[in-house]
C-alpha cells in the first residue's frame, strides 16, 4: 500500500510540471497584460518597460517559467498587479470556495446517493420515474439559469435569502449557492446510485446475506451500498476538482469571492501570476483527490487493496 | 403596478439590512451609525495611490478621501479653488501657487506646500512605476525623472520648488494656460508623511485630507468609510459614511439593489435597461459623462490615408445611424454625438453641439456617394476591430456594421472583428497592427477641451494610437494651449476640432451616460462630470 502511495505521488510530477507550463504558455499567448493595464490609452512606454521588467515579462518566456518555477518552492508565488501577493489572495479565496465545495458535496451525498437508494430499490415505481424526469431536467437546465432563478424567487420576490454573499461567506449563506453548484452532479449522482444499486441488488452476495437472515437495513447499508459507492465515489472525487474550478458561474451570480472570482478577474485583467498561480493550486487538488479516490477503492473494495 | 411591489419588499428588505448593519457595524467613531449607505464596487485595478489609479473604482475612493488644490464642479464641470487660495502666473509657464491655511489630513499632519511637491515628485519618477506619471510631464525637469528610455537622471523635478510652507512655485517646460484647470485631477493631490514613511501601512488604509476617513479596507470585498469629523472644508460629507461593496457583476448588485441588501448602484446594466424605470421609478438617474466612443482609423496604413480616404471616411460615418443604434441597444444611455468633446464641458467650457455637422448625419445616399467618390472601401470591406470580452462590444459593432451595410446595399461591406481579451486588442492597437477601423473610448481626465483632443489627435500624443499627424492641428493646439484668455483658448481648440473634422481623423459616435439607481433611503444622489456618484451631497433617510 504505501509502494503504492509512493509511486502515485511520484506520477504527480509530470503531470503538474506539463499542467503549469500548458497554462503558462497559454496566458502569454493571450498578449501583453501591461498594454491592458493603463486602460483605453497607452502606457508611456518607460513606465510599461518598468513595469515588464518588474513582473519579469521582459525575458523569454521558458526564463519566466523557470523562475517561476523556483520561486513556486520556495513558497513564493508571485504579485497580483494590484500590488496583492497571490498567495494573500488565496488565502482569502480558497477557504471560502472550499466551504462552498463542502456545501455542495455534502448535498451531493446526503440528496444524491439517497435518491439514488431509494429509487434503485424501487426500479420502474412512480417514485424512480418522478426522480429520473426531475434529475433529467435538472441536467439540461444550465446552472446559471438556475441560479438567477432561485436568487430572483428567493432573494429579491420572497426574501428569504440574501441574493449576494457577505464577503465572509459563512455556511449559512453558502447553502442555496452550493445547492445551485451541486445541482448538476447530484442529479449525475443519484442516477449512478441508482443504476448501481439495481444492478448489485440481484447478485450472489446480496441473496447469501439476505438468505443467512440479516436484517434489510444491514443489507442495504453493508452489502448492497458499500459495493454500489464504488462508481459514485469515483465521480464524486472527480467532481471535487471539477466544482472547484468550475464555480465560475455560480460565485459570479451570488458574488462570492472564491477561486472562480479570482480566476475570471485574473483572466479579464490578464494577470498571468494570478491566473497561473490558482490553476497550479487547482492541479493539485485534482491530483489529489485522484489518489484519494484510488486509495478509497481499497477501503470499499477489498479485492483491490489484495490484488 | 410592478413598482408599488418592489417598493414594498424593498422596504422590508431594507428593515432587515438595518437591523444588520446595525449588530456588524461596529467601530463606528461618528456614533451615528444609521445613516451609512452602502454603494457597488469593483475592485480597483491598480494599488490605490493618487497618481497610479486611472480607473474609475479606485478615483472614487481617492475623491472621498482626497481633496487637491482645485476640484470640478459636480454640475458645471467647472475647476474651483479648494486648498488653492491663490495660483498666479504672469506668463502661463511660471505659476505660483498658495495652499490655504488651516488644512491638515486626516491624521492631524498639517496640509503644506511641501505634501504638493513631495506627493508630485513621488508619481512622476519613474522608479515608482505610477500610471499617471505623464500628468507631470508639463512641469519642468519631468524628463529628467521620467526619461522615456534609460535610467532616470534625477530624484526630483526641477520645475517644482518649496517657497515657505504655504506657497511654491511650479515651472512648466511650455506655455499651458488651462494649467491651473488640471489641477483638480487625482494625481495632483497632496500626500501625508505617512505614504513615504510607510508605504505599506498606507496602501493598506490610505490616509488622505478629504471629507471621509478609511475605516476599514478589505481588498477585493469591502471598504468602509467614515464621515471625517474634523473636515475644514465646505462640502463636508451629508452622511455618516459610505460602505462601497465588490460586485463582481453588476447584475447582482442590481438584484441586491432590488432586494435591499444596497443603496446605491452607480452602473445600471445593460439588461435591466428595460425594467429600470418601472422597478426604481425616479430613484434612477442616466446623464451625460465625460466619456465619447470613436470610430479610429490606422492613419499609419497607406490604404488609409491615400487620396480620397478623407470621402471613404466621411461615407461610413454618414452611413451610421447613430439615433437608432443609441435607442434600440443602448436604451437612450448613449447620446449620438456631433462634436469630438462632451456636453459635459458646457457651451462655454468648449462643447460645441452640431461642430461636426452634415458628416455626422445618416444619408445613406450620401455615403453611397461619398465612398464611391474617394475610391471605395480599401480591399472592399471594413472590418471594425473590439475586444469581446467586457462591455458587450459586439452588440454595436454588429449595429453599426449592419447600418453600413444597408447603407452600402452591400452586405459585405462591413465586419466587425472581435479580439478575445482587452490586453490584447490594446496591445494591437497601440502597437499599431491594426489594418481597419477599431473602436476607441475616451474617459475625460479633466473637464477641459484640452484633454479631448491633445492626447489623442497630437502628432505621437499619448493615445494617438491610429498615428494621425496634422501640421495645422498642431499649431493650433499649441496657440491654445499658450492662449491666456479662457474665452479665446476656447476658441482656438475648437478651431484645432475643426481640422479634426474636416480629415475625419476619427468618426465619432455616441457620448455616453453615467447612470446610477438607488434605494428610497437616499436622496439628493448625483453624478459628477466623470460618472461617479457624489457621496459627500447624498442624504441618508
Amino acid at each position: 500500500m504505501g509502494g503504492y502511495v509512493v509511486r502515485r505521488l511520484v506520477q504527480m510530477v509530470p503531470v503538474f510540471i506539463g499542467a503549469t507550463l500548458l497554462i503558462f504558455l497559454m496566458v502569454n499567448v493571450m498578449g501583453d497584460p501591461v498594454a491592458g493595464l493603463c486602460g483605453d490609452r497607452q502606457c508611456d512606454p518607460a513606465t510599461a518597460a518598468q513595469l515588464r521588467k518588474e513582473f519579469g515579462l521582459d525575458k523569454p518566456v521558458w526564463q519566466q517559467y523557470l523562475t517561476y518555477m523556483a520561486n513556486l518552492f520556495t513558497g513564493d508565488f508571485g504579485t497580483a498587479f494590484n500590488g496583492q501577493e497571490v498567495t494573500e489572495l488565496m488565502s482569502t479565496a480558497f477557504p471560502v470556495t472550499i466551504r462552498l465545495t463542502v456545501v455542495a458535496i455534502v448535498f451531493q451525498v446526503v440528496i444524491g446517493i439517497s435518491l439514488g437508494v431509494v429509487t434503485g430499490l424501487r426500479r420502474g415505481r412512480p417514485v424512480d420515474t418522478g426522480v429520473l424526469l426531475l434529475t433529467l431536467v435538472v441536467i439540461s437546465v444550465p446552472t446559471f439559469v438556475t441560479g438567477l432563478l432561485l436568487q430572483l424567487l428567493l432573494g429579491v420576490e420572497w426574501g428569504w435569502i440574501r441574493p449576494s454573499v457577505s464577503p465572509d461567506a459563512p455556511f449559512g449563506e453558502l447553502i442555496v449557492p452550493g445547492l445551485v453548484l451541486a445541482s448538476v452532479s447530484l442529479a449525475y449522482v443519484t442516477r449512478l446510485t441508482r443504476t448501481s444499486i439495481a444492478e448489485n441488488r440481484t447478485s450472489d452476495y446480496v441473496r447469501t446475506a439476505v438468505a443467512k437472515g440479516l436484517p434489510r437495513r444491514r443489507v442495504v447499508t453493508r452489502h448492497l451500498l458499500r459495493n454500489s459507492l464504488i462508481p459514485v465515489v469515483t465521480f464524486i472525487g472527480a467532481d471535487i476538482g471539477f466544482l472547484m474550478g468550475g464555480a465560475i458561474v455560480t460565485e459570479r451570480i451570488f458574488n462570492i469571492h472564491g477561486v472562480g472570482y479570482q480566476l475570471y478577474q485574473g483572466i479579464l485583467r490578464q494577470n498571468t501570476q494570478t491566473v497561473v498561480g490558482f490553476v497550479t493550486v487547482l492541479v493539485l487538488v485534482f491530483l489529489l483527490c485522484n489518489l484519494v479516490v484510488d486509495l478509497l477503492y481499497a477501503v470499499l473494495d477489498p479485492r483491490i487493496r489484495y490484488a | 403596478m410592478r413598482g408599488a411591489t418592489h417598493a414594498r419588499w424593498a422596504a422590508c428588505a431594507m428593515a432587515v439590512a438595518l437591523a444588520t448593519t446595525a449588530c456588524g457595524g461596529g467601530g463606528d467613531t461618528t456614533g451615528a451609525g444609521g445613516a451609512v449607505l452602502s454603494s457597488s464596487w469593483t475592485d480597483p485595478q491598480n494599488p490605490l495611490e493618487p497618481a497610479n489609479t486611472n480607473e474609475v473604482q479606485g478615483g472614487k475612493v481617492l475623491n472621498m478621501i482626497f481633496r487637491g488644490l482645485k476640484q470640478y464642479d459636480p454640475r458645471t464641470g467647472e475647476a474651483e479653488d479648494v486648498l488653492a487660495e491663490r495660483i498666479e502666473t504672469t506668463n502661463s509657464r511660471n505659476y505660483t501657487i498658495t495652499v490655504k491655511d488651516g488644512w491638515t489630513f486626516s491624521n492631524g499632519e498639517k496640509v503644506t506646500a511641501r505634501s504638493f511637491v513631495d506627493a508630485w515628485n513621488y508619481g512622476a519618477s519613474l522608479k515608482n512605476n505610477q500610471k499617471n506619471a505623464y500628468f507631470f510631464g508639463y512641469i519642468a525637469g519631468y524628463d529628467q525623472v521620467h526619461p522615456e528610455q534609460g535610467e532616470q537622471r534625477a530624484a526630483t523635478m526641477s520645475g517644482l520648488k518649496v517657497v515657505d510652507e504655504r506657497t511654491f512655485t511650479v515651472a512648466l517646460s511650455q506655455k499651458f494656460s488651462s494649467f491651473p484647470d488640471t489641477l483638480g485631477y487625482n494625481a495632483f493631490v497632496p500626500l501625508p508623511r505617512a505614504f513615504f514613511d510607510d508605504h505599506a501601512a498606507w496602501l493598506s488604509k490610505p490616509v488622505g485630507n478629504g471629507p471621509y476617513t478609511v475605516q476599514s479596507y478589505t481588498k477585493g470585498s469591502e471598504m468602509q468609510l467614515a464621515r471625517w469629523g474634523g473636515y475644514p472644508g465646505e462640502d463636508a460629507a451629508r452622511n455618516d459614511g459610505v460602505t462601497l461593496k465588490v460586485y463582481t457583476d453588476n447584475n447582482t448588485a442590481y438584484t441586491d439593489l432590488m432586494a435591499g441588501n444596497l443603496d446605491l448602484v452607480d452602473d445600471v446594466p445593460a439588461q435591466q435597461l428595460k425594467n429600470v424605470r418601472g422597478d426604481l421609478g425616479d430613484r434612477y438617474l442616466n446623464t451625460p459623462a465625460g466619456i465619447i466612443q470613436t470610430l479610429s482609423f490606422p492613419h499609419y496604413d497607406k490604404e488609409w490615408t491615400k487620396a480620397g480616404s478623407v470621402k471613404v471616411r466621411q461615407g461610413l460615418s454618414r452611413a451610421i445611424d447613430r439615433d437608432q443604434i443609441t435607442r434600440t441597444i443602448f436604451q437612450g444611455t448613449r447620446t449620438p454625438a456631433t462634436d469630438w468633446t462632451s456636453p459635459v464641458l458646457g457651451a462655454e467650457g468648449g462643447y460645441k453641439a452640431g461642430l461636426c455637422g452634415q458628416w455626422c448625419e445618416y444619408d445613406a445616399a450620401a455615403a453611397k456617394k461619398l465612398i464611391a467618390e474617394g475610391g471605395g472601401l480599401p480591399g472592399g470591406q471594413v472590418k471594425i476591430t473590439y475586444n469581446a470580452d467586457t462591455g458587450s462590444h459586439k452588440l454595436w459593432v454588429d449595429a453599426v456594421c449592419n447600418s453600413i451595410n444597408n447603407a452600402l446595399d452591400n452586405d459585405r461591406a462591413c465586419v466587425g472583428n472581435p479580439i478575445g481579451t482587452f490586453a490584447d486588442f490594446r496591445s494591437k492597437s497601440t502597437t499599431q497592427k491594426l489594418s481597419g477601423p477599431f473602436r476607441a473610448g475616451w474617459q475625460m481626465d479633466y473637464p477641459l477641451p484640452q484633454n479631448f483632443l491633445q492626447p489623442l489627435y497630437y502628432t505621437n500624443a499619448s493615445s494617438n494610437d491610429g498615428k494621425w499627424s496634422n501640421e495645422e492641428f498642431d499649431k493650433l493646439i499649441d496657440r491654445a494651449n499658450a492662449e491666456t484668455d479662457v474665452a479665446k483658448a476656447v476658441q482656438t481648440f475648437q478651431q484645432a476640432e475643426e481640422v479634426v473634422r474636416d480629415n475625419m481623423a476619427s468618426i465619432p459616435l455616441w457620448y455616453q451616460n453615467g447612470s446610477a439607481g438607488w434605494s428610497d433611503r437616499l436622496s439628493n444622489v448625483a453624478l459628477n462630470p466623470f460618472s461617479v456618484p457624489v457621496y459627500n451631497e447624498i442624504k441618508v433617510g
